[in-house]
């Protein structure tokens, strides 16, 4: 699943900037995941019969705020690869 | 009716600022000023098409009717949006490495470039569209009618709103022709169009907001109270079902990444990879902002409009209610924005798959593949696609005269949801997992295809539509377990997840059991290589990264090719077109495009494409282009391997022309030796006889005794003269082949006891033999033979400079073959003679014997005649010449005898 980390090609030790942003590219695959638990949680509140709409639209509303939040932080810290040089910028001026 | 007119000349003087915001966008991108044209935040912006008039309005009436349910199908996207590391990363940086242009086509290259699945997914996607178009139509003619009425109910004749949907649908297909199809290059990207939808995204944004800020504060008092009002109203209870919280979020997960509109901007549009990474979090922003103010308005138009009202038009109908009318026009420009953004960008995705994949393959295969006039295909593509989006339109607009145009927006474009969703399979499938085929994808499609239809789409059309209410009840056939909304006797089911459930089931069921089971192509093998894997394979692509240093490469590569006069010429004009002086034109995609079909002429389209790619570095070769190339290679090898063979045959041909010539020169020369010789050996004879007939005619005081002694001389020569020229006219006889062999047979003791007879050397030769060795029968010309005889015992007889001449005759049986030997032991020939011994006029030493030299050559002849040889054996003291004979002509008389 993880591309780039094929056996023999890894290292077993990496520089900690590249250790960071791999945690932080598993981090990024794990944020839909929790987004889907957050937006499935109200599910288990109808039994209940206390939470009503507006209870539910203020949680949800929270929740998709928050999720929206992290993704922009980690999309934030998840640059273009590392091994990358920045010559796109560049490229673009040129066309 | 004046508000009516109103709106129409208001959605004009919009269209055409769209238009001019597109125009000028293009040109922006044309001069190559267009950085801010690709910034992330129109990217962002323009994947807003996913909410379309279903949103605007659907969305309060989906609220209305079944509260906080409608929020499921925002959900889902903004889980695809924030989980975009998994699935929409690597969506979009296949789509730059393998020059995606539609889903369509991202399938069919991940199963081995099928057409067939190709045309498969586009004849889907047509289908799939056309609930969703007529929710567009649906929607503006609802807004058209709402605002024309006055009571803010939606007036129930519907003979004049099918007029109206009709001129809509007309009207949108005319403009997104117009906007859609200005571009010749529809491969390629539209600025101006994603400009335009940008403009949108922020129209129906704002007027969104406008109406909820306006319900919430101006209607409702606040939040408190608005969250109050919402307790109160007939949406209060939370209470959804589980199965549509949960499917329908993934549902509309599902049909965000497969819809054909949505690939088409985040995919082909894309300009960049790294977009993603804010639209990652901006999106889902944008549509947390769309969905904010939906279920207050929702609860707001409940309480306050009468009951009959459409709730699928609050956004409209609230401020037209409370004589908010620049409000009302915000809100119908949203909602037109929303019908028009989303038809535009689905109507260019679909037309450019049914160009690319379904007319185009059948135009090029019925004119030959000749397409070698660009303006030709350029037509053709461009009259396909404008065509394809008059017949788009169309069917949404068949398909809402059908389906009656009575249900709820959000209710037509679940169908369409579904629908989209069986291309999820094939896609996710074809993207993590290499063992899928192109058989197992063309099975799920087929299959979920199929149980949509009957499952969801058919039904649509009501009981008294395709299916009849017969089937309905007791199932098609008469079998209860076929019926459209319990199949399998899955009873009581939602219809909606009951469709999901079945089609999804079997079609990712088909597709992986027929994968499973059956054996990928090769080419599947390598792009499904190259699709699971791409982060491996590809770096980051760039973008088109232009430059006159690019153009130059181009045309020293195409001079190479072409010709340098040819290729300037082509580089010129395109230059001129470009309104560029000089001879190096930018790299545009439409010249790039030119260059590649010129030079495919040349050299193969797949090598073409794989030299202007090297020199571009716009994408990573694809494994089908080295195949290709190998393909061209191969073929290329075979007939220079071809033409190798000719060459060396010809080179053969050459050699024995060669040959033959120097042979032909040195008969030649042999010829004029020839003659030189002849006259020579005729006229020392001649000149012998005149001078002595003149000496008997001019002296008469000759005695009797010197007279005799002349005449005998001039007899003796006349008799040699003659004698010459038989030798000449026998061996001329032999040489032609006239010479007509009397066969004879006879003993060789008696052919060689007349031969020695004849030769007179009797006395001055002895003759030495083998009487019990030459016992043999022959069967040949023995009078030939003879004279082969005589002539050799002659020869010893007038050369062997012996003291004591002798002369061995040994006959002898080797290899079949009668084999005689005639041995002398004089000094023998000298080795520099003794290839030439043989050879007309030949003569050994000094003519002393006084020989013409014609003799050995006529015995060669003869014994070529006879079918034996003659020739000479070196080292045997003295002259030795072999006699071969074939003896195997003896057999048979020996038998008959």
């Amino acid at each position: 699943m993880r591309p780039g980390l094929k056996p023999g090609k890894a290292a077993l030790f990496v520089q900690q900037r590249t250790y960071r942003r791999r945690r932080l590219a598993d981090a990024a695959r794990m944020l839909p995941i929790l987004g889907f638990i957050l937006f499935m949680l109200p599910l288990l509140w109808m039994g209940s019969g206390q939470a009503t709409t507006a209870s539910v639209i203020v949680y949800l509303f929270i929740a998709w705020a928050a999720l929206t939040g992290i993704a922009g932080v980690i999309s934030r810290h998840l640059g273009p690869e590392e091994d990358q040089p920045e010559d796109r910028d560049r490229g673009e001026e040129h066309g | 009716m004046a508000t009516l007119n109103i709106l129409v000349l208001v959605c004009l003087s919009y269209v055409a600022l769209l238009f001019v915001v597109a125009f000028l966008a293009d040109r922006a991108a044309k001069q190559g000023r267009a950085r801010w044209l690709r910034s992330p935040v129109i990217y962002t912006l323009s994947l807003s098409i996913y909410c379309t008039a279903w949103t605007f309005y659907g969305a309060v009436g989906f609220a209305a009717r079944s509260g906080l349910e409608f929020i499921t199908i925002y959900l889902g996207p903004t889980l695809v949006m924030i989980g975009w590391w998994w699935t929409l990363r690597k969506m979009v940086r296949l789509g730059r490495s393998q020059r995606i242009t539609s889903i369509a086509d991202l399938i069919s290259s991940r199963f081995g470039k099928s057409n067939t699945l190709a045309v498969i997914v586009t004849v889907i996607a047509v289908i799939v569209l056309a609930p969703y178009i007529a929710l567009q139509l649906q929607s503006v003619t609802l807004s058209f009618s709402t605002v024309a009425a006055t009571n803010f109910i939606t007036p129930e004749d519907t003979s004049g709103e099918q007029a109206t949907a009709f001129w809509v649908a007309a009207g949108l297909a005319l403009f997104t022709i117009l906007f859609g199809t200005r571009n010749v290059d529809a491969n390629e990207r539209h600025h101006g169009v994603v400009m335009a939808i940008a403009i949108e995204a922020v129209v129906k944004l704002i007027a969104l907001l406008a109406v909820g800020i306006f319900v919430v504060w101006g209607l409702s008092g606040g939040l408190e109270a608005t969250l109050d009002r919402i307790d109160a109203s007939p949406i209060s209870a939370w209470d959804v079902p589980g199965s549509r919280w949960v499917g329908l979020t993934l549902l509309s997960a599902a049909a965000f990444i497969c819809l054909p509109r949505m690939f088409q901007v985040m995919v082909v549009e894309s300009e960049n990879e790294d977009h993603l990474r804010m639209a990652s979090w901006a999106f889902p922003a944008y549509l947390m902002a769309m969905s904010l103010f939906v279920v207050p308005i929702a609860v707001v138009g409940l309480d306050m409009l009468p009951a009959e009202a459409n709730p699928d038009l609050f956004v409209l109908t609230l401020p037209l209610m409370e004589g908010r009318e620049g409000l009302a026009i915000l809100s119908f420009l949203g909602g037109f924005s929303s019908a028009t953004s989303m038809v535009i960008v689905a109507a260019i995705a679909l037309s450019t798959m049914v160009s690319n994949h379904i007319v185009m393959p059948i135009w090029l295969r019925s004119t030959g593949g000749t397409a070698s006039i660009s303006g030709d295909v350029r037509s053709v593509a461009l009259f396909a696609r404008r065509l394809s989006i008059a017949v788009i339109l169309f069917l949404g607009y068949l398909y809402l005269r059908l389906s009656g145009g009575g249900s709820a927006l959000a209710a037509i474009g679940l169908i369409s949801f579904v629908g989209a969703a069986q291309f999820l399979p094939a896609l996710m499938g074809g993207l993590f997992w290499r063992g899928a085929t192109r058989k197992g994808a063309m099975a799920g499609l087929s299959i979920g295809f199929v149980t949509w239809l009957y499952c969801l789409f058919l039904p649509s059309f009501g009981p008294s539509g395709v299916l009849s209410q017969g089937v309905f009840d007791t199932g098609l056939f008469g079998l209860s377990w076929l019926r459209p909304y319990a199949l399998f006797g899955t009873e009581g089911m939602d219809p909606v997840m009951h469709a999901v459930l079945w089609s999804l089931l079997l079609n990712a069921g088909a597709f992986i059991f027929v994968s499973v089971i059956t054996l990928p192509q090769p080419i599947e093998r390598l792009q499904g290589a190259q699709f699971v894997n791409v982060f491996d394979h590809s770096g980051t692509p760039g973008g088109w990264s232009g430059g006159f240093a690019q153009s130059e490469d181009l045309m020293i590569m195409a001079q190479r090719i072409m010709g340098a006069g040819e290729a300037q010429a082509l580089f010129a004009q395109e230059a001129k077109q470009q309104g560029i002086g000089g001879y190096l034109p930018e790299p545009s995609p439409d010249f790039l495009n030119r260059l590649e079909r010129e030079l495919s002429g040349s050299i193969g389209a797949a090598a073409a494409h794989a030299m202007i790619s090297q020199i571009v570095g716009r994408a990573t070769v694809s494994v089908e282009d080295l195949m290709a190339v190998a393909d061209e290679t191969a073929q290329i090898m075979e007939y220079s391997s071809r033409l190798e063979a000719k060459t060396n045959e010809q080179a053969r041909t050459a050699r024995q022309l060669r040959e033959a010539n120097e042979k032909l020169t040195q008969l030649s020369v042999q010829k004029d030796a020839f003659l030189s010789q002849i006259s020579h050996e005729l006229r020392t004879p001649m000149t012998s006889i005149r001078s002595f007939s003149e000496i008997l005619r001019d002296t008469d005081s000759l005695s009797g005794k010197d007279r005799n002694k002349y005449a005998s001389i001039i007899q003796e020569e006349a008799t040699r003269l003659t004698r010459l020229l038989d030798d000449l006219l026998d061996l001329s006889v032999l040489e032609n082949g006239q010479v007509v062999l009397n066969r004879e047979t006879g003993p060789l003791s008696d052919l060689l006891d007349r031969a020695i007879a004849a030769a007179d050397v009797d006395g001055k030769l002895r003759i030495r033999r083998k009487r019990d060795a030459e016992q043999h029968v022959l069967h040949t010309d023995l009078d030939r033979l003879t004279q082969v005889f005589i002539n050799l015992i002659a020869n010893a007889g007038k050369y062997c400079e012996s003291q004591t001449p002798e002369l061995s005759i040994r006959p002898e049986l080797r290899d079949g073959d009668l084999v005689i030997d005639f041995i002398d032991n004089g000094e023998g020939i000298p080795r520099s003679q003794q290839a030439v011994i043989f050879e007309k006029f030949a003569r050994v030493g000094d003519t002393k014997a006084g020989g013409a030299g014609l003799g050995l050559a006529i015995c060669r002849e003869v014994m070529g005649r006879l079918g034996g040889s003659i020739s000479y054996v070196p080292g045997q003291r003295g002259a030795a010449f072999r006699v071969r004979l074939p003896l195997e002509i003896e057999q048979p008389l020996q038998a008959a005898q």
